[in-house]
């Protein structure tokens, strides 16, 4: 499955449906290209919906923390959403479950931007 | 047997017949890959293919190929320096008691007790230096040679499951779902 990413807008916040694998020559550079063009455009709060990503590597992995530590440096906030189990077991023993604010419910992720 | 692109082996027949039963003789795939952003993907591919041909599970075989995946992002951008002309040597050998996996660069080498621990706090927001690190949770077994002529051997081991034996009809060619 190729890599997808499409954004919406929801309650004032930026959803990125994103589907596929985030990898070394698949999804990373689309996805920070991605981000880039939101924060362009001054879309500071994204929410990143990886429920149909079914695979993500240690590039994908960085592509997540360059996206985070971004957005932040921009003074807005990435938060992600639906985490498949592969990507929520990933993201814990590489300890950035912790550093990324993960939500399971679109509303309570929209909601939660200060 | 049918599997979706980019998973199957992608030269024809499997070279070794591999049913998932113990055999007493390690039988060997070699595979020589160009330093090349797709070598990886094609590496994963076999790699996946031949963990569930061996009797790994689903989950098993996903580990595994992910591993060869790190092993050879790790020899494409690293190692070889995303040198074209120089080749990633890809090895699989299936002993008796385990699928053993050699990715050897033709780079300058590294010492692992150099790698960065990812863990550590200030490590934590650095965009790269975690391959390594999930090669490890991932194998059971895990080292960094220097190869005979030079490069790095990345050397990782993955014991088979102990229901490897009592299913005499497995499918070739697919991971068992457990």
């Amino acid at each position: 499955m190729s890599f997808k990413a499409t954004a919406r807008e929801s309650g004032g916040a930026t959803v990125v449906d994103l589907s596929g694998r985030i990898t070394l020559g698949e999804g990373s550079a689309m996805l920070r290209e991605m981000i880039r063009d939101l924060l362009n455009k001054g879309q500071k709060r994204i929410i990143l919906n990886l429920g149909d990503v079914n695979y993500i590597d240690s590039s994908g992995i960085g592509e997540l923390v360059s996206g985070f530590t971004t957005v932040k440096g921009r003074g807005g906030e990435m938060k992600l959403l639906h985490l498949t189990k592969k990507v929520h077991d990933l993201l814990q023993i590489t300890k950035l479950y912790t550093v990324f604010d993960v939500h399971s419910d679109e509303d309570t992720a929209v909601r939660s931007f200060h | 047997m049918t599997c979706p692109a980019p998973l199957c082996y992608p030269y024809g027949a499997f070279p070794v017949p591999l049913n998932g039963r113990m055999s007493s003789e390690t039988k060997r795939i070699e595979v020589t890959l160009e330093t090349l952003t797709d070598s990886v993907a094609l590496a994963e591919a076999i790699a996946l293919r031949i963990a569930g041909a061996a009797g790994f599970s689903e989950d098993d075989s996903h580990k595994i190929s992910m591993s060869v995946r790190e092993g050879m992002i790790n020899a494409v951008q690293y190692g070889n320096g995303q040198q074209r002309d120089k080749k990633i040597v890809l090895t699989f050998e299936l002993t008796p008691e385990k699928l053993v996996i050699h990715v050897l660069d033709q780079g300058p080498g590294f010492n692992l007790a150099d790698v960065p621990d990812p863990l550590a706090e200030e490590n934590l927001l650095k965009t790269s230096g975690r391959g390594i690190f999930l090669m490890r949770a991932f194998m059971d077994e895990f080292d960094v040679l220097r190869g005979r002529e030079g490069g790095a051997e990345v050397v990782m081991a993955k014991r088979y499951p102990a229901s490897r034996n009592s299913d005499p009809g497995d499918n070739p060619g697919s991971a068992r779902r457990e």
